[in-house]
């Protein structure tokens, strides 16, 4: 069987491009697969915590996962799964997440979508998203001291996350620091409930880029092909010292903010648009189109997903849950000056 | 003779020389060496390592964050703690969240220029330290000296965990001391500024000076108090102050930040569940009003303790 996991797949030369985007669309059906399995978990009540799906969006995600190199950074959205496949996290870190296992990353501490390897480059999300965009500035000027070149990092965003203070701070910090920042905003026409002509007020959100200075990319985030080398093309211009690069992808988020909530609110004209589409469906039927794979092919790979996702889970689900009673609690790295040694709490 | 202020820009000037990770980044610190010309001279000497920034205060730390976790020491300058609340997320969610979640340390040291000076008014002149001891994860500083400005600011940069270094901007000038010091109580040492047998002030930053003076002032009637310097809000050497009052029997706590829930409060709740058979009076405490920091010196002298308002507390505590 494969294992995409634990051998990430980087973007390779242009001549590659059906093998890069066979690459994609597997590490895409994996999240597919693989978040399509938490959530059926969740409704079973085997998931404590909410569970945040990605449906919908796993081309762009990809794209951004697949562009990134070793030693560069990703700060991922909670919609980011394929792209932290692709990336290099293992699907373990996901399912030990969610599962709430002691050897997870988080170790119980944090959970779903809330986990990362800093020194790996994978941040972990605080929840107020805008806030990770900064902190990806801040390894990148840490690069420049240390003298790394050619590295880049990528922050992903929300249509909800522009309206945040900290995005307007950290997109203008890039751009006076000159960082190669590609910063993906995908417009999945809704921050939770919120529609987008309640959250801003400029006609496209790529218009932004001209105010802070900085290039500006607009992509159909239904279309993986798009994805790959619009993304792929804008973290080449960051590597090569063109500052940072605004993407805004368009697309329909395919499932509620969260799998509790049911996305009533999801106004069904957006449904019949081309933004409304499925970015596996149009993946697949490109793929079969051009004839990079055939139906055979695709079976294989979907049952390929399943076999790595059971087994993911099954090894998760074997974990033991933290203790209480084994728990460090403590927040610092100093232990000696960690409060509730000398004072009775 | 050095003063506070430039006890804090040595320290930071030996950081800059000892340890290449440390960079500084703030608000017009650069060329023109900061709003109170902490970093004067710093940018020349190290060049590259002290970086003007937007005014962006939750860039500033989360930028601090991202290079803490790529290795470096970043040393960040709030022009005024005040200003600090811009960045409250990035310092409480993120920073101080760091370790716990990760495993990962997050070595930064955030400067806050603290506390009231007549004619700073609301936005100016704020005390947050008990703000951020509330937040698991962080080391609060509260330099009263100029021999702590400058080491445990040294100590608070070799630290691995994030520190917020309050630093009082009333002591800058009039603060003075001989020479900088070889050695230093580490943080989280409480310091016992005067010896005492009749009660005990606890106190912190630059009402230490204001209460050492009222100490003065009783001592010409005879009394001895004992004042301690905490040094570090958080953690809080409950011990010392502890021992203090097991040899006094009373106890006033005085802060120059607002009152509730505050440091004044911390340090009697210890006193009170810790300490209690200890105590032959209720304790006391003593703090800003309860109101923003006015700006008019006539009023702001009186918003905040001093020598004298500590006197009368004192004689208060002492049933005289």
């Amino acid at each position: 069987m494969l294992h995409l996991a634990e051998a990430p797949i980087r973007a390779g030369k242009a001549s590659d491009f059906p093998e890069t985007y066979r690459r994609a669309f597997r590490w895409m059906l994996l999240a597919r697969v693989a978040e399509e399995k938490i959530a059926s978990l969740f409704r079973g009540g085997r998931i404590t915590g909410g569970v945040f799906l990605g449906k919908g969006q796993e081309a762009i995600s990809v794209a951004t996962g697949i562009a990134l190199k070793e030693g560069d950074i990703f700060a991922p959205l909670i919609r980011d799964q394929a792209g932290r496949l692709a990336f290099g996290e293992s699907l373990l870190d996901f399912t030990l997440t969610y599962l709430g296992a002691r050897s997870g990353p988080m170790r119980g501490r944090d959970g779903n979508v809330h986990r990362g390897r800093p020194r790996e480059g994978l941040l972990p999300m605080i929840s107020h998203l805008g806030a990770m965009v900064s902190v990806v500035n801040g390894m990148l000027l840490a690069h420049r001291f240390q003298g790394k070149k050619g590295t880049v990092g990528a922050a992903s965003l929300g249509d909800g996350a522009t309206s945040t203070g900290a995005f307007h701070e950290s997109i203008n910090q890039a751009a006076v620091e000159k960082l190669p920042l590609i910063l993906v905003v995908t417009n999945n026409q809704y921050a939770y409930s919120t529609p987008n002509e309640r959250q801003f007020a400029c006609s496209d959100l790529v218009d932004k880029a001209l105010g802070y200075g900085v290039n500006g990319h607009t992509v159909d985030g239904t279309d993986l092909e798009s994805c790959l080398q619009i993304i792929g093309g804008a973290v080449q211009l960051a590597r090569e010292g063109n500052g940072p690069q605004l993407i805004v992808a368009s697309n329909l988020r395919l499932a509620g903010h969260g799998e509790h909530d049911d996305s009533h609110y999801i106004s069904s004209h957006f449904k019949e648009l081309p933004l409304g589409r499925d970015c596996i469906e149009v993946a697949q039927n490109h793929l079969l189109g051009k004839g990079w794979a055939d139906a055979s092919a695709l079976e294989v790979w979907t049952r390929e997903c399943a076999v790595q996702v059971d087994e993911a889970v099954a090894h998760a689900l074997r974990e033991p849950a933290p203790d209480p009673a084994q728990e460090e609690w403590c927040a610092l790295s100093h232990r000696h000056l960690a409060e509730g040694n000398s004072a009775k709490f | 003779m050095i003063t506070y202020l430039e006890a804090i820009r040595e320290a930071q000037k030996k950081a800059l020389e000892i340890d290449p990770r440390v960079y500084l980044y703030g608000q017009d610190i650069g060329a023109f060496g900061g709003a109170f010309k902490a970093t004067k001279g710093l940018a020349q000497t190290f060049p590259g390592r002290v970086i003007d920034s937007p005014i962006s205060e939750d860039a500033m730390m989360g930028s601090a964050i991202g290079a803490a976790l790529q290795g470096m020491r970043p040393v960040i300058e709030m022009q005024f703690a005040d200003f600090s609340t811009v960045g409250f997320n990035q310092i409480v969610n993120q920073a101080a969240t760091m370790f716990w979640r990760t495993g990962e340390s997050c070595p930064i040291t955030v400067r806050l220029p603290s506390g009231g000076t007549p004619g700073s008014g609301p936005f100016h002149s704020q005390n947050l330290e008990a703000l951020y001891a509330h937040y698991p994860g962080l080391i609060i500083l509260t330099p009263a000296t100029v021999e702590d400005a400058y080491s445990l600011l040294l100590e608070a940069i070799a630290l691995d965990d994030p520190v917020i270094f309050c630093e009082h901007k009333y002591l800058y000038y009039h603060l003075k001391a001989e020479s900088l010091p070889e050695t230093a109580l580490p943080v989280g040492k409480a310091r016992i500024a005067r010896t005492g047998r009749d009660a005990t002030v606890v106190t912190y930053s630059a009402m230490l000076h204001e209460a050492l003076a009222a100490a003065e002032e009783l001592a010409e009637n005879g009394w001895e108090i004992e004042v301690i310097d905490l040094r570090s809000i958080k953690p809080l050497d409950t011990d010392t102050v502890l021992a203090s009052v097991a040899r006094t029997g009373r106890i006033l706590a005085v802060g120059e930040a607002w009152p509730w829930g505050g440091v004044t409060a911390e340090v009697l709740a210890r006193i009170a569940t810790d300490g209690f058979n200890l105590l032959d009076a209720p304790p006391m405490r003593l703090n800003s009003k309860d109101t923003p920091v006015p700006f008019h010196p006539n009023l702001w002298g009186t918003h905040r303790p001093t020598a004298r308002t500590i006197a009368n507390a004192l004689r208060d505590l002492l049933r005289l």
